[in-house]
């Protein structure tokens, strides 16, 4: 019992974060000065870069370890989120610090959020029992909230931020209830075993049916509302309606941070709690999340194609991508042989990494593309490959990206996801993917088409880019094309991360 | 008759569907997040009577308690920000209104 050092060490990187968020905030009352600002959130996520790496090393020698009485775990699964995490906040930091010019004069609060909620996310991922999972889940919700209502000029970002808040409140409550139940039927609510031995509710549900009124049932009815509870967070049909409201009104930087570091957090701790938590019992979780990855994609496609407004079109991208992901989790969720799972989890780890460059470079490509006109109808991106070139390519990859055409990292991240599938047995649900796939090449390629072929309506001057966004666009990019092009080394580094949930 | 750990179970049951029928059917941003509240504290009654009737050994429901009433404190502090400043904007916040975004 007791803090020690060891644990101070091994959640070094939230601190490192927590820390430069204050200190972020704190600088505002000092100076107003945006590069200040923009500095010393990059000097907090470098700093938590360079703990993770030495965590990376440390749980390479050692093994897994947990800390605070088991309530978080470092293994390298979590530690992969942790890099993805910091690694967006930082990108969605450098590419907004021209948006954020908007918010004066609270820009440093804006930059503070955004780290303390990329810390709740990282503490998310290593969670280990339910009620860590809980209390980063709120950590990493609420400044999102704040954020999303972050320009008080405009209604719809109020009216963004008013529907996260009440359905996220909502989901919240429904995930609470199902760990309410999961803990009344096994007594524990440890997800992950620790170093001090205690039960986790795996060995508790694997002890035969539990002394509760309706024993093995409350167990049932707590997966399935805390699924109900996550489904809200990754935007999974039926519990999707918030998702295009809060990408379109909120800020584009926020929109942005919402769709990759949160989604990314979010699919890590419920491959975690179903993978290891409720794996061993006899219920059929890779058939529901099967059926609900097919429904969560075909109604995220199918509603897309007839949007208007990008950024709204980009909320529905993210529903259908949250069906791609979860095609990996009713694979995993199978249970075949070790190595199977592995392939399964590493290949959910390399798309969320390979989705965060795709999302980013077109969240980035908006960002430029609306920054003076404001108009984000898809109409607006007219002649947009002659006025803003760069931002015009970097959108058109993007796109390309997530349709999944080669040689992108969106082709590979897919080919491995219905991999996956097909090794789980689940052949018909990488055929619904693959269709799917085709069906978003319409409204994905009618962007593309909309920006080359057609001619501006009125006003036809090129569309200058700040450095900080043409930087973002340019490492997105060569992102998504280096790992399309050599997808081994991420594919490698996502192996050994999951054989650290499979062990 | 006792009270049994069933009996709880039932009464925070019907606590919990109330407060989900009145976040569907209340349009007063301010009511809706009076019933999310009956919500969480149905959850509250659930992990207490858990932690009393089960006999784990351990207070880990009645701890969880208190870390849910801690986080829905902090959840209604940001809240009602939000909602004073819809109320600001619109002159009411009555959440059929809020349709700006549609498609």
């Amino acid at each position: 019992m007791g803090i020690t050092a060891r644990d101070l060490f091994l959640i070094a990187p939230e601190l490192a974060l927590t820390v430069g968020a204050t200190v972020v905030v704190l600088s505002g009352l000092v100076s107003r000065q945006r590069q200040l600002t923009l500095v010393l959130a990059l000097l907090g996520l470098a700093v938590t870069f360079a703990f993770a790496i030495a965590l990376w090393d440390n749980v390479h020698a050692n093994g897994a370890q947990s800390a605070f009485n088991d309530s978080l775990i470092v293994d390298k699964f979590a530690l992969y989120i942790k890099f993805l995490v910091a690694g967006t906040a930082a990108l969605v930091l450098i590419a907004s610090s021209e948006y954020a010019e908007r918010f004066r004069p609270y820009g440093s609060e804006f930059t503070g959020l955004v780290l303390f909620s990329a810390a709740g996310l990282m503490l998310l991922a290593a969670a280990a029992d339910l009620i860590t999972i809980y209390v980063s889940l709120e950590l990493a919700t609420l400044p999102v909230v704040a954020l999303a209502a972050f320009v008080r000029t405009r209604i719809a970002p109020i009216e963004a931020g008013v529907k996260y808040l009440l359905l996220s409140a909502v989901s919240s409550a429904f995930l609470l209830y199902g760990f309410a139940f999961l803990y009344g039927a096994s007594g524990t609510m440890q997800v992950v075993g620790g170093s001090s031995g205690a039960p986790t509710i795996a060995q508790a549900l694997g002890e035969g049916s539990p002394d509760v009124p309706f024993g093995g049932l409350a167990i049932m009815a707590g997966a399935i509302l805390a699924t109900a509870g996550f489904g809200f967070k990754l935007s999974m049909v039926p519990f999707q309606m918030w998702t295009p409201d809060v990408y379109e009104g909120a800020p584009t930087p926020v929109g942005a941070f919402l769709a990759t570091a949160s989604k990314a957090a979010a699919f890590a701790v419920v491959l975690r709690l179903f993978y290891e938590a409720l794996g061993g019992s006899s219920a059929d979780w890779s058939t529901l999340f099967a059926a609900l990855a097919a429904i969560t994609m075909t109604i995220g496609n199918l509603v897309a194609i007839v949007q208007s407004n990008v950024k709204r079109l980009l909320g529905y991208s993210a529903i259908a991508h949250a069906g791609y992901l979860l095609i990996g989790v009713a694979a995993v969720t199978a249970h075949g042989q070790e190595t199977q799972d592995a392939a399964g989890i590493s290949s959910v780890l390399f798309y969320l990494a390979g989705y965060a460059a795709m999302t980013l470079a077109a969240f980035f490509a908006v960002i430029v593309l609306t920054q003076r006109s404001g108009d984000e109808r898809i109409e607006a991106m007219a002649g947009m490959g002659k006025r803003a070139p760069l931002a015009a390519l970097a959108l058109a990859v993007a796109l390309l990206g997530l349709t999944g055409i080669p040689p992108t990292v969106g082709f590979m991240g897919k080919l491995f996801l219905f991999n996956a599938a097909v090794n789980s047995g689940l052949v018909w649900l990488a055929v619904v993917g693959a269709v799917n796939s085709v069906v978003s090449a319409y409204y994905y390629v009618g962007i593309i088409r909309t920006m080359y072929l057609r001619e501006p309506a009125g006003d036809a001057s090129p569309v200058a880019a700040a450095f900080s966004g043409r930087l973002t666009l340019w490492i997105t990019v060569a992102a998504i094309l280096v790992l399309g092009f050599w997808p081994g080394g991420l594919l490698e580094v996502a192996r050994t991360a999951a054989s650290g949930l499979v062990s | 008759m006792t009270l049994q750990l069933l009996h709880f179970q039932i009464l925070s049951a019907a606590i919990f569907c109330i407060g989900l029928y009145g976040v569907l059917a209340r349009r007063s941003a301010v009511l809706v997040l009076m019933s999310i509240e009956l919500m969480l504290n149905a959850v509250n009654l659930q992990l207490v009577a858990f932690g009393a009737y089960s006999g784990f050994g351990t207070s880990t429901g009645q701890v969880i308690a208190v870390f849910v009433i801690t986080i829905a404190a902090a959840e209604v502090g940001l809240a009602l920000a939000i909602v004073m400043r819809l109320f600001r904007s619109r002159g009411g916040v009555n959440l059929d209104e809020i349709d700006v975004m549609r498609g």
